[in-house]
């Protein structure tokens, strides 16, 4: 791959204007960058920016774990290049000399194309040294990680860079005073830094505010869809191509596997974008989107989740360790037919229990066994009366 | 766990030591995880005791540091696997797109289970998490490699040509 020479001149341009950090601040303010979780860019920045510690990081997260989430490998694999400038330019703009690039263990591909297209960067001098003559050094390394969700969780993913297992940190204090060895530290998803450049490129007003969609699942053609924020739901139905099979939708998962499950009748009235989620009992998250036809058997789908969850649970908390477990074995009763009634008030009653923990992992856990209850109350009870039912173990 | 402490192969140190001078001088230990799959990938897939302590002498930090971080990653094997690592992803999306008919072939025709490695060594089959590849489920990775939109004909095809 040869770099395309159009590519890091917004990176130059900041480099020739001895890097204008209030106006990239400026510019993302009025772009409304957000986060995951919705929370703007701009504000971590400033506070990183107004920080005068003598050694500061960026880290670019890109240990995608989430399930139904696929669009950071993608961008990886499409542009790494825009990826770099995108972090170049936050970096340069906070003040962090030194960046990391947190990949997956799994991502063998993204991790040997990231590592090309760094060596390229070097080579024309995009990184390293008193880049274009401007006396300004950036240095860019990647490492990954080697099979663990948590770890996407900023605070776990700082521990494991230091070598240490993934344990998300008591937060105050945030990364944004204390992150990677004890410095000030910027963390920020694939996608959000590889939108920065064009954004600088448009300016902040012009943005079109995309987001990029991942779609699986009862689809047929599932894939990555960039969409401005705010598109109705039934017209990304439309563009994938409807569902697999001419059959009916019965529920989606807007933002990965952690989101509460929405039907189809409320989902068909929505549109994506935070807030309207968010009304909805659920959040666009990761804006994965997984998509279920009439046929999807609910107990299995909360089966699964549960699975994962006690798996990934990193057990630090207890709330989370062992009410992550209790999740399971319930669930796993109930859709092998042993279950009772009051199981799924037990259900309830840990869910509602999982708080207090230091990171999220177990809060998602407890939204996903209300939402199915709450949606799907139905299902969880046939399968109760049904009794023994032998399944297919896999 | 067992004192012993093998020497790592100077090709192997070598590799390690550019990790270290990613990291800030004082903070060798961050070289961790790229050194266990480093060394790991050198044993065949797996890591030994003897391994661990190796990698905590090298990296002078406590070997409990070092037994930690590989039991606590999921990609680190601590016994040992067959040639040939098949991991199946059973994740929901995975799931709505019959990963469970792959699942359940690759466990009859290896008759093996999760978690479970050939007597000869030749397999080990894996249930993993996602693989963020959940436009082409089913997916699984041979040796890190990724197969998707698997279907039963292709297993075969694929089992056919490993040797």
């Amino acid at each position: 791959m040869n770099i395309d020479f159009d590519k890091y001149k917004i990176w130059k341009k900041l480099l020739q204007q001895r890097i204008n950090r209030s106006n990239v601040i400026e510019e993302l303010t009025i772009a409304n960058l957000c986060g995951r979780y919705g929370t703007s860019i701009a504000t971590s920045l400033n506070i990183i920016t107004n920080n005068h510690a003598h050694q500061k990081y960026i880290l670019c997260n890109a240990d995608e774990g989430e399930p139904g989430t696929f669009k950071d490998r993608h961008i990886m694999l499409t542009d790494p290049h825009q990826l770099i400038e995108g972090i170049a330019i936050v970096g340069a703009t906070i003040g962090a000399t030194i960046g990391y690039i947190y990949i997956r263990g799994e991502f063998l591909e993204p991790i040997a194309i990231m590592k090309k297209a760094l060596i390229e960067a070097y080579n024309a001098n995009f990184l390293g040294k008193n880049i274009f003559k401007s006396g300004y050094d950036f240095d860019l390394h990647i490492t990954h990680g080697a099979g663990s969700y948590i770890c996407g969780e900023e605070t776990a993913m700082i521990e494991s860079i230091e070598g240490n297992k993934g344990l998300p940190r008591f937060k105050p204090p945030w990364t944004t005073s204390v992150g990677l060895y004890g410095c000030p530290t910027g963390v920020y998803n694939v996608e959000t830094l590889a939108n920065i450049p064009d954004i600088l490129e448009q300016g902040g007003k012009n943005w079109n505010n995309c987001k990029m969609f991942s779609v699986s699942g009862h689809v047929n053609k599932p894939g990555v869809y960039k969409l401005p924020l705010g598109t109705a739901f039934k017209d990304l139905l439309a563009m994938v191509g409807g569902i697999k099979n001419n059959k009916k939708l019965k529920a989606v998962m807007p933002g990965g596997l952690s989101s509460p499950i929405i039907p189809a009748e409320v989902v068909m009235q929505l549109h994506l974008d935070y807030q309207s989620l968010t009304q909805a009992g659920s959040m666009l998250g990761s804006c994965g989107l997984i998509i279920m036809d009439e046929t999807t058997c609910m107990v299995e789908i909360l089966l699964r989740i549960a699975k994962f969850y006690m798996d990934e649970s990193c057990g630090k908390c207890s709330p989370c360790r062992e009410g992550t477990g209790w999740i399971y074995r319930i669930v796993n009763k109930i859709y092998n037919g042993y279950g009772s009634l009051q199981d799924l008030e037990v259900l309830e009653h840990i869910s509602s229990n999982i708080n207090n923990t230091i990171c999220g992992l177990g809060t998602m856990a407890s939204m996903s066994v209300k939402s199915f209850i709450k949606h799907f109350k139905q299902e969880f009870i046939e399968k109760i009366q049904l009794g023994t039912v032998v399944h297919d173990q896999y | 766990m067992l004192d012993i402490a093998i020497e790592l192969p100077l090709e192997i140190t070598s590799e390690i030591d550019a990790w270290i001078l990613k990291f800030p001088k004082q903070h060798k230990k961050s070289a961790i995880i790229a050194a266990l799959t480093i060394v790991q990938q050198y044993n065949g897939g797996w890591l030994s005791k003897e391994l661990l302590n190796a990698v905590a002498n090298y990296l002078e930090i406590p070997k409990i540091a070092v037994y930690e971080v590989a039991s606590f990653y999921s990609m680190f094997e601590l016994k040992p696997v067959g040639k040939y690592k098949i991991c199946v992803c059973t994740n929901v999306s995975c799931m709505l797109c019959g990963c469970k008919e792959i699942a359940s072939h690759l466990k009859n025709k290896l008759n093996l289970n999760f978690g479970e490695s050939s007597k000869d060594f030749k397999f080990t089959l894996k249930e993993v998490e996602c693989l963020a590849a959940c436009d082409k489920s089913p997916v699984m990775q041979i040796n890190g490699k990724y197969f998707e939109n698997v279907t039963i004909d292709v297993i075969d095809k694929i089992l056919a040509e490993l040797k």
